[in-house]
């Protein structure tokens, strides 16, 4: 695979508190690829995605150490503003968490809040990202009803659209599909399999089939460490370690 | 090895061997159900007992005891617009100097004081809502007033700025010998600001903080978040916190009764902006002359002031509801 590396992580550990969660973490993440994140509850996967974006910086008491660089920069670096960062960085989380307010509202939130767009601009800007999160047809009659209305597919598809709606260059999804039922799952699959197209996927899933199925690299976490990171094809067709072809085969997790 | 038939009786015996504790359940709901109409029987039973007793009034004193400002036992003249609107301007005091106060310390308290100082401070506030409000009145007659009449009232009497600007001239202007409307409306400011603090953090605490973590990813910095989105969402539940501190302000009668001076302002309506006069609230006015009113029309007016309060605050709680009921459906779908 031809690729331009988009994130590079070196020797990255993480403590909450006195307990350590990751353990001398490496890897370098492609651009414009969606890298997915496997292993057991707790081995570590959702809290190293959080540093990436550095949302575990709003946890007290917790430590990191190593270096994560974003296209070059140092992410922890003095320069770097925690909010510039999480706009190019964005998030999509476990559950659907629509503001409560319309829907209109909600995607323009973040146009809103960074001052990108008002008046016609910011219609438009609305408008693309529900299409390209694969939820205007169903909304567009009903943009100024509430979000907290719509299915939980819908929801999360409009949380998707919300981070679209600040251009960011990299998107985090923390298990998006673990409270959808199989056709919400099916759709958001298909939409990140087209996003990756502008935008670098970094994917957390427990769901095996969906890693394979959607992503390009794969990473395996264990008890807070990275076990082996590769293409998605590797991983799970020739595992070079034994634990991820334990994993991969349901020998235990 | 047990037959088909015998395992579909086994079935339809499970299915009905629960019944036998059915009768928990009616015991359980019939207390419940008891228990919630007492309460219920309770306000009602207030409001008859109330407007019974103020029959003779009533029938004597007729509307013109809602519209009438004067109270005189010799010539028989009993209003209560006097006494209601000072009940309404010394509670919109409170609230005006309490809500921004009460709000910020719980934004403070919920979302930005760090993990050490919270529980201790949470606990302050809690016991200062729990001091008893003559506690506060003594505070007010010592500290409060003679702080209010040297530093604020004489001054500003002195002050010809203050005399000359428009609305500031009426508001800061009165007797200025220390019991009066200001001392009353700040000593209720006082006393529920905590209780309004201790309300709103708990609403703040309950807006999920996933919630938070949404506008955070999204590259919101920490005020932008509690602005637009904590804020807004909690928005229903602080409109209730700052009602219910209303209606502690608007039957507090001890530590008012202590501290405004009661005595009905000396304009034509009874009714008065001047912050440094003394004033009369219902609740104070019930106190005061309860003692000395002689059976009869007099003792029935009374009671019939303590009726304009009751219904009163029924209409300010209804208004309340409405209020957050309309708050919430903006929010909900």
């Amino acid at each position: 695979m031809q690729t331009t590396p988009c994130v590079t992580v070196q020797n990255v550990s993480f403590w909450y508190g006195s307990n350590q969660a990751l353990f001398d973490i490496n890897m370098t993440i492609p651009q414009h690829a969606v890298t997915a994140f496997i292993g057991p509850s707790g081995c570590g996967k959702s809290t190293f995605l959080r540093c990436l974006n550095r949302m575990n910086d709003r946890i007290d008491g917790s430590k990191m150490t190593g270096k994560i660089e974003l296209s070059g920069q140092d992410i922890r670096d003095r320069s770097v503003s925690v909010e510039a960062l999480r706009r190019t960085v964005g998030m999509v989380f476990q559950k659907p968490v629509p503001f409560p307010m319309s829907i209109y509202d909600n995607v323009a939130f973040g146009p809103r809040t960074h001052q990108l767009a008002r008046g016609r601009a910011l219609d438009e800007l609305v408008e693309k990202c529900l299409i390209d999160a694969a939820l205007w047809d169903e909304v567009k009659d009903k943009l100024k009803s509430s979000a907290m209305a719509l299915s939980g597919g819908q929801q999360q598809r409009l949380c998707i659209a919300r981070t679209l709606s600040v251009s960011p260059d990299v998107i985090l999804m923390d298990e998006p599909c673990s409270a959808l039922d199989p056709n919400s799952t099916h759709r958001i699959e298909e939409l990140i399999t087209r996003l990756k197209n502008e935008y670098t996927v970094i994917i957390v899933t427990h769901n095996l089939q969906q890693a394979k199925r959607i992503s390009d690299m794969t990473g395996f976490f264990l008890r807070g460490e990275l076990v082996e990171f590769g293409s998605s094809e590797t991983v799970f067709g020739t595992p070079a370690r034994k634990e991820t072809d334990d994993y991969i085969n349901g020998r235990f997790g | 090895m047990p037959t088909i038939d015998d395992r579909s009786q086994s079935v339809s015996g499970s299915l009905t061997s629960g019944t036998n504790r059915k009768w928990i359940d009616s015991v359980y709901i019939g207390a419940i159900t008891t228990m919630s109409l007492a309460l219920m029987t309770l306000v009602l039973a207030i409001g008859c007992a109330l407007l019974w007793q103020s029959m003779p009034a009533i029938k004597a004193l007729g509307p013109g005891f809602v519209t009438g400002h004067e109270w005189d036992d010799a010539t028989g003249k009993y209003g209560s617009a006097a006494f209601l609107s000072g009940t309404l301007y010394s509670s919109g005091i409170a609230i005006l100097v309490s809500v921004p106060i009460s709000i910020c310390s719980a934004i403070f308290l919920a979302e930005l004081a760090p993990k050490w100082i919270r529980l201790p401070i949470t606990f302050l506030i809690e016991l200062l809502a729990a001091i008893p409000s003559v506690v506060y009145g003594l505070w007010g007659i010592f500290v409060l007033i003679p702080l209010l009449r040297d530093k604020v009232m004489t001054p500003a009497l002195a002050s010809s700025t203050i005399g000359k600007t428009p609305i500031l001239k009426s508001l800061l202007t009165g007797a200025g010998y220390g019991p009066s409307m200001l001392a009353a409306g700040l000593l209720l400011a006082i006393m529920i600001t905590p209780f309004i603090t201790a309300i709103c953090r708990d609403i703040l605490l309950a807006i999920p903080t996933m919630q938070r973590d949404a506008a955070a990813g999204l590259g919101t910095t920490q005020a932008e978040t509690i602005l637009k989105v904590v804020l807004p969402s909690a928005a229903p539940g602080l409109i209730g916190a700052v009602m219910l501190g209303f209606g502690r302000a608007f039957g507090e009668t001890m530590a008012v009764t202590m501290v405004i001076g009661n005595m009905t302002p000396n304009t034509p309506d009874g009714r008065s902006v001047a912050l440094f006069d003394p004033g009369y609230t219902i609740a104070s006015a019930m106190a005061n002359k309860f003692t000395e009113a002689t059976p009869g029309i007099a003792t029935a007016a009374l009671i019939e002031l303590g009726l304009v309060l009751f219904v009163t605050s029924m209409l300010i709680n209804f208004f309340a509801r409405s209020l957050v009921r309309l708050a919430a459906r903006r929010i909900a779908a």
